[in-house]
């Protein structure tokens, strides 16, 4: 038997690849100034980490932070309050909507959102996501949706896939003892309460543009106080999955958007978007 | 390496871009390297300190258009590209001009 | 101006809130409660107040956080069975410090149980309910009146310590009607500004509001800040009252309703020319330890009357410390002793200490 010969690699030291400093270029993408400057834990390839940039896009692009409040989950992103330069409370497993109603009560006019995963708000939390968006409360819930329960090492979700291996599933999800996945974007769509829902995905670059207007619209409607927004975004979770960032992608091209169609699920009427450019003025 | 690029030749394009990409926060995720469509994007074979081989970008083939930065996790690029030139355009009416002239040249006479 | 009422305790306690300046109040229906929810459902909005009736008790305490969290003076109410779901929520306050008011309308138990008033939550209210170290403030009204003050007081207390206060009434005074005056309030103002999340300006960090200290040093240093807090509260905010207990030589030590029945019995006693005194603990954590030690170098024995199988008895026996015999007796599943009954446990007893 051969034996191989171990390359260590370089260590590099640098901290930016060659910098920019001719006068012809402008700046036309930098990170977000509303997040705080700190690595996030996430693993390499990780949506959540996008669509935390996402948000903090959008807040930053709307001159909001000032007025911005979040809810973050118990999951893989219950840290979030380390990585978004806003005013943040951490809920209880499943009850950021509980939490986010209560904030936005008393404060009418702040912007207010909920960043959940699938465990928190489809599993223990759909009793508090369902009534908060009966009941229409005006904020926004960001529900990202990987299929599986990542912070505890990959259990099987509500919307875990049929046949989707997980540690809780280790056949493949049974769909007749274990349940089918639940299509929370067109369940709470039925809801009177519910003003704007759609599903995007962020695993190539023009779905992160859709998903990045899907947001900011979102956070504008909000003070048209005509419901609750919900924007469903799937994401990977390469870990859990077992697959690099790139297989990820694919197989939320290829398998994900089967079982969960990505687009818009219901969306304010005319009437109502007069009122927005009304607002605007 | 050869490497195939799907625009124009670097000095027949009128926009150009490069990106800046912070290597110690890179965790070597690679969906950049798929987002971009002049293949510009990378793996080093050298590791940053957390150990992760992370993205080097060709700048030469880059047009700016921000699709790596905009799949990035963890907002590690930034993305900077030059406008094509434009003809500065003369904005002062004609009428006033003359007066402008007038009050400009006694201040600098001062 | 002071204005003297004929109300129901729930009511009493529903019209404080609202005088005691209550930003917000969360509640779910349960007898023997629901009078509060309707009472502030009614009013609130006519003083321009957030009132919700929410979907469940577990969604009541989680908005209690959120508004707690955001700076505002905020409260739940409950019986047994909803506090119990309330439980994971109240952990949570305590370990985030939030200030705010939670109300149990004690019935009897366990599980579903009755209607009927009883005392089985003692030691849930006061030695824990929720997972980890924590404390709640728990303070025991024994009438109308109290039912009233106790939100005033509570509400201050709790924005003193920024840690949620408990209401531990019960099923009669909730529903009985008695006289009640309300005396002229001044909100304390309290600047929440170093970690309420209203919103992050320029000029400051942002706040965020959890209890998640992963680093198990900074989740010990967290803990001795909780405990330093604790500490703080048992040498600051003992509350009782004491009947009778200058020449007493037989203590009755007893809370809430059982404490009114207890002071009938210590009056048929004194009749019968029984020295028997009364100890009745208003604030329920912190307990009266000292004081009661103080009383069993006077006393021969105490009697605890609980509306339970013998819980509060557990803290006379610990501040007693073995100087004096200290005896129970419980009535259970919503049953109410009358006076006479005790007298009469009162006088076994004595037989009994004197045959020894």
């Amino acid at each position: 038997m051969q034996t191989e010969e171990q390359v260590i690699p370089e260590i590099s030291q640098d901290v930016v690849s060659p910098v920019c400093q001719e006068d012809e270029y402008e700046m036309v993408y930098h990170k977000p100034t509303t997040m705080v400057d700190v690595t996030m834990h996430y693993c390499p390839g990780c949506a959540h980490s996008l669509v935390h940039k996402l948000i903090m896009e959008v807040v930053e692009d709307m001159n909001i932070q000032e007025k911005t409040i979040g809810i973050a989950p118990v999951g893989c992103s219950v840290f979030a309050y380390d990585y978004m330069d806003i005013d943040m409370q951490e809920a209880a497993h499943g009850r950021a909507a509980a939490v986010a109603t209560a904030v936005k009560r008393l404060m009418p006019d702040k912007y207010v959102f909920t960043y959940q995963g699938d465990g928190d708000l489809a599993a223990i939390g759909i009793g508090e996501t369902l009534h908060t968006i009966n009941r229409g409360e005006n904020i926004l819930i960001v529900f990202m949706n990987n299929a599986v329960y990542g912070m505890t090492s990959g259990q099987m979700a509500p919307t875990t896939l049929a046949g989707m291996k997980t540690t809780t599933s280790p056949n493949g999800r049974n769909t007749s003892t274990e349940g089918s996945p639940i299509k929370v974007a067109e369940l709470m769509a039925q809801l009177p309460g519910a003003f704007y829902v759609t599903r995007q995905a962020v695993n190539n670059a023009n779905a992160v543009r859709r998903t990045k207007k899907a947001l900011m619209n979102a956070f504008k409607y909000q003070h048209l106080n005509r419901g609750t927004c919900l924007v469903e975004i799937i994401g990977n979770c390469p870990s859990n999955w077992k697959m690099t960032p790139l297989e990820a992608s694919k197989f939320i091209d290829e398998e994900m958007v089967k079982t969960f169609p990505l687009g818009d699920i219901k969306l304010p009427n005319a009437a109502d978007l007069k009122n927005l450019q009304e607002d605007k003025s | 390496m050869e490497v195939n690029h799907n625009a124009l030749a670097v000095k027949e394009r009128k926009v150009k871009g490069k990106v800046e990409i912070d290597i110690q926060k890179c965790k070597g995720c690679e969906l950049c390297t798929a987002a971009c469509k002049e293949q510009a994007l990378s793996l080093s074979d050298s590791i940053n300190i957390k150990g992760y081989r992370y993205i080097i970008s060709n700048n030469d083939a880059c047009t700016g258009c921000v699709n790596c930065a905009l799949v990035c996790p963890d907002a590690v690029i930034t993305v900077y590209r030059t406008h094509p030139k434009k003809k500065p355009v003369d904005i002062t009416p004609d009428d006033i001009r003359e007066q402008i002239q007038l009050m400009v040249k006694p201040a600098k006479q001062i | 101006m002071t204005e003297t009422k004929l109300m129901k305790g729930n009511e009493a306690l529903a019209e404080a809130a609202i005088q005691a300046g209550c930003d917000a109040y969360f509640g779910y229906p349960i007898t023997p409660q629901s009078e509060v929810l309707e009472y502030l459902i009614k009013e609130m909005p006519k003083h321009d107040r957030v009132v919700m009736q929410a979907e469940s008790e577990i969604a009541s305490i989680n908005m209690v956080y959120g508004a707690a969290g955001a700076g505002f003076r905020t409260m739940t109410s409950s019986s047994s069975p909803g506090i119990s779901l309330m439980q994971e929520g109240i952990s949570y306050l305590a370990g985030a410090e939030l200030p705010c008011l939670i109300v149990n309308v004690n019935r009897a138990g366990p599980g579903l149980g009755t209607i009927q008033p009883g005392q089985g939550d003692y030691f849930q209210s006061v030695k824990g309910g929720g997972h980890g170290d924590y404390k709640l403030i728990v303070l025991a009204p024994a009438s109308v009146q109290e039912m009233a003050d106790f939100v005033f007081l509570g509400f201050d207390l709790a924005d003193k310590y920024r840690n949620p206060v408990l209401i531990l009434s019960d099923g009669a005074i909730g529903q009985m009607m008695e006289k009640v005056e309300f005396r002229p309030y001044t909100r304390p103002l309290v600047d929440k500004s170093s970690w309420a999340t209203t919103g992050k300006p320029n000029t400051r960090g942002r706040n965020y509001i959890t209890s998640l200290f992963i680093q198990p040093e900074q989740m010990e240093q967290h803990n001795l800040k909780l405990e330093a807090k604790f500490k703080m509260i048992r040498e600051q905010e003992v509350r009782y009252e004491e009947i009778n207990t200058s020449d007493a030589e037989y203590l009755f030590v007893a809370y809430g309703l059982s404490a009114r029945i207890c002071q009938k019995a210590m009056d048929i006693a004194r009749e019968k020319g029984i020295k028997a005194g009364l100890l009745r603990p208003i604030s329920l954590y912190p307990y009266p330890y000292q004081r009661l030690e103080e009383l069993a170098s006077q006393v021969k024995f105490m009697l605890s009357v609980e509306l339970n199988s013998g819980q509060m008895v557990e803290d006379v026996r610990l501040a007693v410390k073995g100087k004096v015999p200290v005896s129970f007796y419980g009535r259970l599943g919503g049953m109410l002793p009358n006076p006479e009954e005790i007298v009469q446990q009162l006088e076994i007893l004595i037989n009994n200490h004197h045959a020894n």
